[in-house]
């Protein structure tokens, strides 16, 4: 019964333009026309976190593109479609690529900038008609029939449906996943071989995408393009119904778009005997609502009316294999540092570290506090550069490598601060820990050729889940977990990556005696499977009895390394960890 | 180009430049003390401006409404969280200011006194706009901080435009004329405008180096639970972070007036290049602002002289490079990364 209501909802829509007047197909075409830029932006800002000012100077670009072809070169506007997508395609690769490496707010204001920059500059181009813009473009038609009234309106909303289907089937993906988690999870990302530039660069080309069919659609609608459309103030406007609508939400993206364009009319009607001033309402009223939105619902209107809904998992089989492990490595030690040293400013906080990691083997990392355990991590999984030294992985040197190679290579790490995404399943959260492993870019998601790959994440990390007991909370949001499932939930993602080399950072760390019990088993069955365990723990009495070495640190020194009870027996380990003279 | 016209440029370029400075400085202390990129301080620009304008007409500006009606509603949210003294303080001084207006706004006041009332009009503004619309929200996230000041700016223009209609408006030079110095003819209000900049720049430099206040900003900003700590309100220092950007930018707005039509929507493409310089400063240094400022008052006024359809492509596409060096520089010691 709920399968059926998208479809009833789409019966109902498409039955809507037989019994409207013209006057509401208007609407309801400037509705779809914004819907349409509002799904990408959803996408971009409210899912990926990149607030975007410039999405109307997408519009425009198709616009102007499908404007000139047609009536410079008189090519038909179904030929202009492609070219439009196209080249509006390439312009924001092009500005995605100059600028998305911009951080916080310096990516906002960059978008501000270069659609004010294109806005100037095409009303200043008499090539493209200056402010005057273009006119006489060709209405849409099939076979000699003018594609006008009823039939337009089908045509845009079947243009949304399409969007709508797009922007769904990305976020219910593999690059959705990590799209998802792009808030706030970079660094977590990479250590699951996330390329986040790519990522970063494929949503903001969607999104322009979208804007791009928006433009054509507009364009042979009004059958005239000036750049006032495409400026500053609609590229804030279709931020603000994101924003109204609830800026992660697809449904919001369109509820968003058909209030504002309503409100706007009906200010427009209603008010302008009040004021001297076209315009001048709406500005106030919908400056006040974003505020007000901003200040009190936080969600806009779909958050305020409806839980954020689960996204479901479409179409996947339940029955599916994980995934292939991938071929083992030989070459031994898996994982060996030689001097590894860095420097921040004039502290040294790693100095000539060395160790290695056999197969099967675990070793201990450990240290007062301040030791440079952490840094010491950072410079095995490529967050930081070592100074001097090297980083071998299976006898592979990987000390320059990006944190994405390495961990494709096939280490895998748990992070001392769980980094969870609150707002995604358990199971989500460990299907990200297998994104190396799957191959679907974002075409075969949006296309859904993605189910065969997706069903195997999916049951991997299901596998992984049930191996550390933690199945029956598969569904849970990873905000609602404990602080020990939370941990737990950390193993298991890195799990799911198919590691050679796991780095664990503090495991037991809030651990209940019983959890720790747990996980000394599971950590001696990894062993057993052949797995290189490199392992930071405070808990002496758990981290002794279970590793086969130790590596001591203090200071940013290495002061010892050998088994627990050389260590143990060690004076320079004991007056590090109880201070001078009392060992 | 010969040396009168490139002399004449320079002396455009610094002028412009003196106004983007003072505005960039505004901009880098609210943001250093709130994390607010204050979009609206252009509206702060052109609603003090036109109301100069529109009291030079001898008129009642429209501003009034905006004073009263803020301070009517921060009055009543003081109210309601039971702060009765500042309630009374919310009522009683846009109302004294609204008063004093209607009264003097038909009498010729003089330069002085109308520049007088434009700031106590329009200064004000700045504060209500802090307490109403992102105080309420001082934990968000930057970005929506970014939203918000931009739904502000929008709401701004569109009273603006309300009460200013859309037509533009100029005021008188405070010293009209030109003087002629070694063969160079000066504007006497260019200089009145680098002066009272320089004046301004100054001020600050003392405020934030020499006082308590200066020293409490400095601190919110560097460090505000720190600041908390040691016993300074952030929520106050944002207060008086506003309220000197109101006092700027109304001063700004007012010596630009003459220099150019002003415009409801005129005030975001100025502190929009205001923006660019702070940004040249990483929206951190003060003198660094200063300086980016008077860069794209010389670039833009050559650009004028040079390609005049293409002056504002030319200062908005070279943002780009700017923000990426900017962001170069920025990313070698950031902190973690924000939700």
């Amino acid at each position: 019964m709920k399968a059926l209501a998208p479809f009833a909802a789409a019966l109902c829509l498409a039955a809507l333009p037989l019994v409207l007047p013209q006057y509401w197909l208007t609407l309801m075409n400037f509705t779809g026309l914004a819907a349409i830029v509002v799904l990408g932006l959803v996408l971009l800002t409210g899912v990926g976190g990149m607030t975007s000012f410039g999405q109307a100077a997408f519009v425009g670009i198709s616009a102007y593109t499908t404007a000139w072809f047609t009536t410079q070169a008189g090519l038909s506007p179904w030929l202009t479609l492609p070219l439009s997508l196209a080249v509006t395609a390439s312009a924001a690769l092009l500005i995605g690529l100059l600028t998305l490496g911009l951080r916080g707010h310096y990516l906002p204001l960059s978008t501000l900038a270069w659609s004010m920059a294109l806005f100037y500059l095409v009303g200043n181009l008499p090539q493209l008609g200056s402010h005057d813009g273009i006119g006489n473009l060709p209405p849409l038609s099939i076979a000699g029939h003018v594609l006008g009234g009823r039939a337009f309106t089908w045509l845009t909303w079947g243009a949304v449906g399409l969007a709508f289907l797009s922007a769904r089937n990305l976020l219910d993906s593999r690059t959705g996943r990590a799209l998802r988690a792009l808030r706030g999870g970079r660094i977590m990302l990479q250590a699951f071989g996330a390329d986040i530039r790519r990522l970063k660069l494929l949503v903001f080309v969607h999104a322009a995408v979208l804007a791009a069919l928006s433009g054509w659609l507009y364009a042979h609608m009004m059958r005239f393009v000036s750049p006032t459309p495409f400026g500053i103030s609609a590229g804030i406007d279709y931020l603000f119904m994101a924003v109204i609508g609830g800026a992660a939400s697809l449904w919001g993206a369109i509820i968003g778009s058909g209030a504002v364009v309503v409100a706007r009319d009906l200010l427009q009607d209603i008010v302008p005997g009040l004021t001297g001033a076209t315009g001048a309402t709406e500005l106030l009223v919908f400056g006040l609502v974003v505020v007000l939105v901003l200040q009190r619902a936080p969600g806009g209107i779909t958050g305020r009316f409806a839980p954020p809904p689960r996204l479901p998992r479409a179409a996947l089989s339940h029955d599916a294999t994980p995934l292939p492990p991938r071929p083992a490595m030989t070459a031994e030690p898996l994982l060996a540092a030689q001097g590894l040293t860095r420097r921040f400013g004039g502290l040294t906080a790693a100095n000539d570290i060395s160790l290695s990691v056999e197969k099967g083997r675990i070793l201990g990392l450990i240290g007062p506090n301040g030791a440079g355990k952490s840094t010491v991590f950072d410079l095995l999984t490529g967050v930081t550069v070592p100074d001097a030294g090297r980083v071998l992985l299976a006898g592979q040197d990987i000390t320059d490598s990006k944190q994405t190679a390495i961990a494709r290579a096939g280490l895998a790490r748990t992070f001392q601060h769980t980094r969870l995404r609150g707002d995604m399943t358990l199971l989500e959260n460990v299907a990200i820990g297998a994104h190396a492993r799957g191959g679907c870019g974002a075409l075969a998601s949006i296309f859904r050729r993605d189910r065969a790959e997706e069903a195997r994440i999916f049951a991997t990390a299901r596998a992984q889940l049930q191996r550390l007991g933690l199945e029956a909370r598969a569904e849970v949001l990873a905000g609602q977990l404990s602080q020990g499932e939370r941990r737990t939930a950390e193993i298991a993602r890195a799990l799911a990556s198919d590691p050679t080399v796991l780095l664990l950072d503090e495991p037991a760390a809030g651990l209940r005696h019983a959890e720790k019990q747990h996980l000394a088993s599971l950590l001696h069955q990894l062993r057993a499977e052949g797995l290189a365990i490199l392992i930071i723990e405070h808990d002496m009495r758990f981290l002794l009895d279970l590793v086969d070495r130790v590596v001591v640190l203090n200071f940013g020194q290495q002061i010892a390394e050998g088994t627990p009870d050389e260590v143990r027996a060690n004076p320079a380990v004991q007056s590090a960890y109880l201070g001078e003279g009392e060992a | 180009m010969n040396g009168m016209i490139a002399a004449l440029l320079a002396q455009d370029a610094l002028t412009s430049g003196a106004i983007y400075a003072l505005l960039a400085i505004s901009l880098v202390m609210v943001f250093s003390t709130t994390r607010i990129l204050l979009i609206p301080q252009g509206e702060i620009v052109s609603l003090s401006a036109l109301t100069l304008a529109s009291l030079e007409a001898g008129h009642v500006p429209g501003t009034l409404w905006l004073l009263g009606l803020g301070g009517l509603v921060v009055a009543g949210l003081q109210a309601l969280s039971g702060q009765i003294r500042g309630a009374v303080l919310w009522l009683a001084i846009p109302g004294a200011i609204i008063a004093a207006t209607r009264l003097l706004a038909a009498h010729d006041l003089g330069a002085a006194g109308r520049m007088t009332l434009t700031l106590a009009i329009c200064a004000p503004l700045s504060v209500i706009m802090y307490r109403l619309a992102f105080r309420p929200l001082a934990r968000a996230p930057t970005l929506v901080l970014l939203i918000v000041a931009m739904a502000v700016h929008v709401l701004l223009t569109g009273f603006s435009l309300m009460v200013f209609g859309p037509e533009g408006f100029r005021t008188r030079p405070l010293l009209p004329g030109t003087i002629t110095v070694a063969g160079m003819p000066l504007r006497l209000q260019a200089l009145v405008i680098i002066g009272t900049a320089a004046v301004l720049l100054t001020a600050m430099a003392l405020y934030f180096g020499r006082t308590l206040g200066g020293k409490a900003l400095r601190a919110t900003a560097s460090n505000a639970t720190g600041a908390r700590l040691v016993g300074i309100r952030p929520e106050a220092a944002g207060e008086v972070a506003f309220l000197l950007a109101g006092l700027i930018g109304c001063i700004s707005g007012m010596l630009i007036s003459s220099m150019t039509t002003i415009y409801f929507d005129t005030g975001f493409m100025i502190g929009l290049k205001g923006f660019m310089a702070a940004i040249m400063a990483g929206l951190g240094s003060y003198p660094l602002a200063a300086a980016g400022a008077v860069l794209i008052g010389g670039i833009e006024s050559y650009a004028s002289f040079y390609a005049s359809a293409f002056k504002d492509v030319i200062v908005f596409a070279l943002i780009i490079p700017v923000l990426i060096w900017r962001n170069m520089i920025d990313s070698r010691n950031r902190d973690e990364e924000e939700e």
